[in-house]
């Protein structure tokens, strides 16, 4: 019998949900009026549930009876498809139920499962199920509002009216057969189709190398087979286009690339490393999970940030959760393990006022986007229990079918478990989450028991993760870290079980039993067990010895662990199921055999156009509408979203000030408790400078990361950085050339900062295409979006310094020279205005500069530090003071610019790299002069009582504005 | 005396770590026990003098913040956890740990028509992490003993205090177990509302009927160290966060 329960609020409380729903519906236009009311519930099936039983279970378990009414009865009972009396249903009020489709991740119908039986009663399965109620709108406009607002057809499921079925399932049983593929007799056409249809998304190249390959050993691959290839091969595991051959010409003549990120950002590191010698504080680059560098005597730090742009665009809420549970995995998955400490999350989004009509079909709204992302976010970082400590959100009209999620994660791991070497005769040992058909693409899933059909899912994309199940496994695999009880360890990423074992036994050689493999449903074929992407899982590398241990480890606290083969010294990937071999491939064809193919790059610089001056605001307008602008407004709404304290160590955060609402440069977390040592968190990107020059852009990207990790206090001889790359097509030769161009600006200022890049990830292909109106394909891509994310350290946190005023009768000191380099700036975005040269970055000035401002902090001179950035002088100098509650008397004459004279707006605006502003008090003064010897640096301002803003250049008052009025600005844009 | 912590962890806890630290710092000595190995033997709690339920997110919270755990808490160590609270030893639920015990029966919150209180959904419908300003109502509550206000950070989504009526909340009122209420600031960061989550009688915290159980929204634990202050820059230097002295008040509680 299938029993429901749905959940309302109590009469007199708020319907939170459809209150939400309404509000949105009339700001996407989806309809003129309507009226809302909503529902959560469960759908329930047990043998032993009788009527009494379930309204036990709805009082006592699924309802909370001082907020919540519950209903019970059986799907098809009437009263509880009524319209709840609060939403004096009229004529035409429409019920909309939207339920999860089968096989997507449900945590919630889990927790019940497990909540029913600790009744004692036994349940064969739950669903969780939202209805909600509609009046006044069309039946138009109810489907508009089901498809756009209430469901995600690619996870979930809308049912107008009553639910079709009476039963909940679970899937059928698989039969075995062994399939194979036939490629020999394939013509160059056939390999292509093959590629495409089998969704194997491979070059012709590497086809006929595969072809050749089997037909030399005289057999057709099996499927299994040719997914390993197609999974180990793919541009998410090897990289292949970056990591490649490459013929690059720009301006300077045609350079040859083996491989272009070894011979660009590697090699900086590789030749920084050899310069430190036995001072080399990098300990593990470029080829672990995440890079690893030395934290104090016991701990190493390591650092990774992800991608997950793709399945967010699709799902924003699965793709971000499942993003940042897989870069958390990443961290876990580290040597031999490490403790996550903190996140960072990077967003890019197309402007969430974007109107509606301007939206291609088939394009979620950014401001749905945006809120599912940040959603996804919230809910596995906060019940993960890591802080999510620093991020940004970017927005640019491009983005738009193609938002961008970086994903970052910080891990403290002991010094002597940094390293993994996996050892032949170990066990093969799935811990974690159980297989299903998520992710793999194309699978189709049979949905029986909803629609009475076979219905066609696309797993590909649509995941949604569980947290508890992850913290679970972090839980006991520290455990096990520590008990020395695994030799190797590896997350379930992408390519599921085949990149991981492949990744793992690629040494040594695995033999592995599909039908080993913990499942979530029956019916999984052997090839999807082994490329299933189902999130949570590790896979460890453990000494028979030790299996006994770590199992019965992992099952007191609820974690299944199953060995699923061994690593056999062979050097073939074996792959069994049920005694049948259904896999049969030496890993040095898996790992060395695909073929070289060399791309084309070229980039052709662009002559510095002057800037636009036609049709100006007033500076003050200017000041208003920068701080209001959407790259730069408060995102309080987003952070305060995310715990950022857990764990206990939060010492800089993101937000700080009188008010607790300044932006904050740098996060700073203190990873040990009873030390002050402290991790500090950083990003650098600037998207609208690409449009002018890839490597002033990635070199400004760098020194801001720098620059923001310096600000608060970092040790700038001790920053470690990543670099992220999200690009467009790169088999077009201009595309490719910006991105080889940005990597030659990575490899020169890492060189020059002595800052080493430790690891670092790309996502090509982020474009998106759609048909317009008149029936034309159109595409978008994004602007080329290098993200840097900086780790620095600092010996004690106490030491470190905040960005907003302190006291007035301070000095404020303008640290750095400003250029004339409006170009891409802010005030060119807020005016609409032209050309303008780029900011650039002269390296060793800006190394001397940081570390002056470091020693300078050091000594205790400087009581808070703002770094410049977008909006320049003017920006910066606004938000010190709002932070602060206090004024700020700026003075544009003393500013450092060389020998130019710049006028006062580009003395202002222009965002000019390697500055700072810095309030430091009178009497020390001369320390802080002394620290910047040759450098430029000069007094501009003073700190003042009276909450204002004013900026002079000579005698002429440019800007007079309150705080209040200026922090206004900043925060309405994207205030909840 | 030194008394003995049990910090209990379940699927989903994740502060129990320093949480245990500061208890260690306030002088006592602690365990982190998975809830797993207390029901395998409920006998073990009497080893203890203090039973903390720390933040988090027990099962996920997916059925509601703390119901399961909660629900594991009545039906099966129902005993061992009478038999504590009677031998005079002490509770203490933060966060998670309070909308745990408000589902455990432990806060002498129910009556004959079932619970009279719970934590609702914040009024905005959303996780919020900031810091409040609280005020301490009742001299019932052991754990609150000697303070009067105190700055501490919220990071919930579950957290507004909400009873089935007013009588309800006057009852609770009359025996002093409303003890901890979010305050209006007079200067620090607490910017408005100063009660974010629209808890009934800005309800922060509340005690059962003997105040030897406690189960407060804010983090204490997340204020022992000055760093962890979000305005420590703009302020004179002081050493200790305030929140250890909570937890000083349990280990003195024992001396």
């Amino acid at each position: 019998m299938l029993w429901e329960i749905d959940l309302h609020p109590r009469a007199g409380l708020p319907d939170l949900d459809a209150d939400g729903v309404a509000a949105d519906v009339i700001a996407l236009r989806l309809a003129q009026k309507v009226r809302v009311a909503s529902s959560r519930g469960y759908l329930v099936q047990g043998p032993e549930l009788s009527p009494e039983r379930i309204e036990r279970l709805a009082r006592e378990l699924f309802a909370d009876t001082v907020a919540e009414e519950y209903l019970v009865g059986q799907v098809s009972d009437a009263k509880l498809a009524a319209a709840p009396e609060r939403i004096a249903a009229g004529e035409g009020t429409q019920l909309v139920q939207v339920l999860l489709k089968p096989g997507v991740m449900d945590p919630v119908a889990q927790s019940a499962e497990a909540g029913v039986r600790d009744f004692g009663w036994e349940v064969d399965a739950v669903r969780t199920l939202r209805k909600y109620w509609i009046a006044d709108a069309t039946a138009e406009e109810v489907r508009a509002i089901s498809s756009e607002l209430l469901a995600n057809d690619a996870i979930e499921q809308v049912i107008v009216g009553p639910l079709p079925f009476d039963r909940l399932q679970s899937g059928s049983a698989y039969k075995f057969e062994l399939k194979t593929v036939a490629i020999r007799d394939l013509d160059a056409a056939g390999l292509v189709r093959l590629s495409k249809e089998g969704q194997l998304y491979l070059q012709p190249a590497e086809m006929e190398t595969i072809q050749r390959y089997f037909v030399e050993l005289g057999r057709e691959p099996t499927d299994i087979e040719l997914e390993t290839v197609a999974q180990t091969w793919s541009e998410h595991c090897s990289h292949k286009t970056l990591a490649g051959r490459i013929a690059y010409r720009d301006e300077d003549g045609d350079r040859q690339f083996e491989n272009m990120l070894k011979e660009t950002i590697f090699a900086a590191t590789q030749e920084l490393r050899r310069r430190w010698g036995k001072n080399d504080w990098c300990v593990s680059v470029f080829k672990d999970n995440a890079g690893i560098v030395k934290f104090d005597d016991q701990f190493n730090v390591a650092f990774k940030v992800e991608t997950h742009n793709h399945p967010s665009a699709l799902e924003p809420y699965g793709g971000a959760n499942t993003g940042i549970g897989g870069v958390i995995r990443d961290t876990i998955g580290t040597g031999l393990g490490a403790k996550p400490i903190c996140n960072t999350d990077v967003f890019c989004f197309a402007p969430p006022d974007t109107a509606v009509e301007d939206l291609p079909t088939g394009v979620l709204h950014p401001k749905l986007v945006m809120r599912g992302v940040v959603e996804g976010v919230r809910d596995y970082g906060n019940r993960m229990g890591i802080p999510t400590v620093n991020g940004a959100v970017y927005f640019d009209r491009r983005y738009l079918g193609n938002p961008l999620v970086y994903c970052g994660n910080v891990g403290l791991i002991p010094c002597d478990k940094s390293f993994k070497e996996p050892q032949p005769g170990d066990l093969i040992v799935a811990v974690g989450g159980k297989t299903g058909r998520d992710g793999i693409h194309g699978a189709t899933f049979s949905s029986a028991e909803l629609t009475h059909e076979s219905e066609s899912l696309s797993g590909g994309a649509v995941q949604i993760g569980n947290a508890i199940e992850e913290k679970k496994v972090l839980d006991v695999l520290l455990e096990a870290r520590d008990r020395n009880l695994f030799t190797a360890m590896t997350d379930c990423g992408a390519g599921g079980f085949s990149s991981a074992v492949g990744e793992m036994g690629e040494k040594i050689g695995a033999e592995v039993h599909l039908d080993k493999a913990p499942v979530k449903y029956a019916g999984l074929s052997y090839t999807e067990l082994w490329i299933s992407e189902a999130q949570e899982r590790m896979v460890l590398s453990v000494p028979e010895a030790n299996w006994a241990e770590l199992h019965q480890l992992c099952a007191s606290e609820g974690v299944e662990a199953t060995a699923i083969g061994t690593f056999e010294p062979t050097g073939r990937l074996v792959l069994k199921y049920n005694g049948n071999v259904v896999g049969d491939m030496p890993m040095a064809f898996l790992h060395d055999g695909r073929p070289p193919v060399v791309r084309q790059a070229s980039y052709t610089s662009k002559p510095v156009a002057p800037l636009s001056t036609t049709n100006t605001m007033s500076v003050a307008d200017s000041l208003q509408a920068i701080l209001g602008s959407l790259n730069v407004a408060s995102k309080e709404s987003i952070i305060r979203q995310y715990d950022h304290e857990v764990q206990g160590g939060s010492a800089i955060k993101p937000l700080v000030g009188v008010q607790c609402d300044g932006p904050g440069d740098a996060a700073v977390v203190r990873p040990v408790l009873g030390s002050r040592r402290g991790v500090v968190i950083s990003c650098g990107m600037n998207p609208r400078y690409g449009d002018f020059d890839p490597y002033h852009m990635a070199a400004s990207a760098i020194d801001e990361a720098l620059r923001n990790c310096v600000a608060v206090g970092a040790d700038p001889a001790r920053i470690a950085i990543l670099d992220n790359f999200c690009w467009g097509d790169c088999e077009r030769s201009e595309t490719l050339g910006a991105l080889v161009r940005a990597a030659i600006a990575c490899h020169d200022l890492s060189l020059i900062f002595e800052t080493p890049f430790i690891s670092g990830k790309d996502s090509l292909n982020n474009e998106f295409s759609y048909f317009d109106d008149a029936g034309q394909k159109q595409t978008i891509a994004i602007p080329s979006s290098l993200l840097i994310s900086a780790m620095g350290q600092v010996a004690d946190v106490a030491q470190c310094v905040t960005m907003d005023l302190k006291r007035a009768g301070n000095l404020l000191y303008l640290v750095g020279e400003t250029k004339d380099e409006l170009g891409g700036s802010h005030y060119t975005l807020v005016n609409n205005l032209d050309g303008g040269a780029v900011p650039t970055v002269d390296g060793l000035r800006a190394k001397a500069t940081f570390a002056a401002v470091h020693r300078a902090i050091g000594d205790g001179s400087i009581v808070s530090c703002h770094d410049l950035s977008e909006g320049g002088l003017a920006a910066a100098a606004a938000e010190m003071a709002f932070a602060g509650g206090l004024g700020v008397e700026v003075q544009l004459d003393g500013v450092p610019t060389g020998t130019a004279s710049l006028s006062p707006v580009v003395k202002l605006f222009s965002e000019s790299n390697s500055r700072f502003l810095c309030e430091v008090a009178p009497e020390h003064a001369a320390v802080f002069e002394g620290q910047f010897a040759s450098l430029p640096v000069a007094q501009v301002g003073v700190v003042v009582e009276s909450p204002l803003v004013t900026i002079k250049a000579g005698v002429e008052t440019l800007v007079n504005v309150a705080n209040d009025q200026l922090k206004e600005s900043w925060q309405s844009p994207l205030r909840y | 005396m030194t008394p003995r912590v049990l910090v209990l962890r379940a699927p989903g806890s994740n502060c129990d770590v320093e949480t245990a630290y500061a208890f260690e710092q306030a002088g006592a000595t602690t365990e982190r026990l998975h809830v797993n190995r207390w029901l395998e033997a409920p006998q073990l709690a009497a080893d203890y003098q203090i039973l903390c339920l720390p933040g988090g997110f027990s099962y996920g919270d997916d059925l509601g913040a703390g119901r399961i755990l909660g629900n594991q808490l009545r039906h099966h160590l129902a005993d061992s956890l009478a038999a504590f609270r009677d031998r005079g030893k002490l509770i203490l639920g933060i966060c998670n740990g309070f909308q745990i015990l408000v589902k455990s029966g432990l806060l002498d919150i129910d009556d004959e028509q079932g619970p009279a209180a719970t934590l609702n959904w914040n009024k905005s419908g959303r996780f919020i992490d900031r810091w409040v300003n609280l005020r301490v109502a009742s001299d019932r509550c052991v754990f609150l003993q000697g303070i009067e206000s105190i700055e501490l950070p919220i990071a919930h989504a579950e957290g507004q205090f909400l009873g089935r009526d007013d009588a309800a909340l006057d009852r609770f009122e009359d025996a002093g177990q409303l003890a901890l209420r979010y305050a209006e600031a007079d200067g620090g960061c607490n910017s408005q509302p100063y009660n974010p989550n629209g808890a009934a009688r800005d309800v922060a915290g509340m005690c059962d009927r003997s105040g030897r159980v406690f189960g407060l929204m804010p983090h204490p634990e997340r204020f022992i160290d000055r760093t962890q202050h979000p305005q420590w820059t703009r302020r004179a230097k002081f050493d200790e966060g305030a929140g250890l002295q909570l937890f000083r008040n349990a280990v003195g509680y024992f001396a």
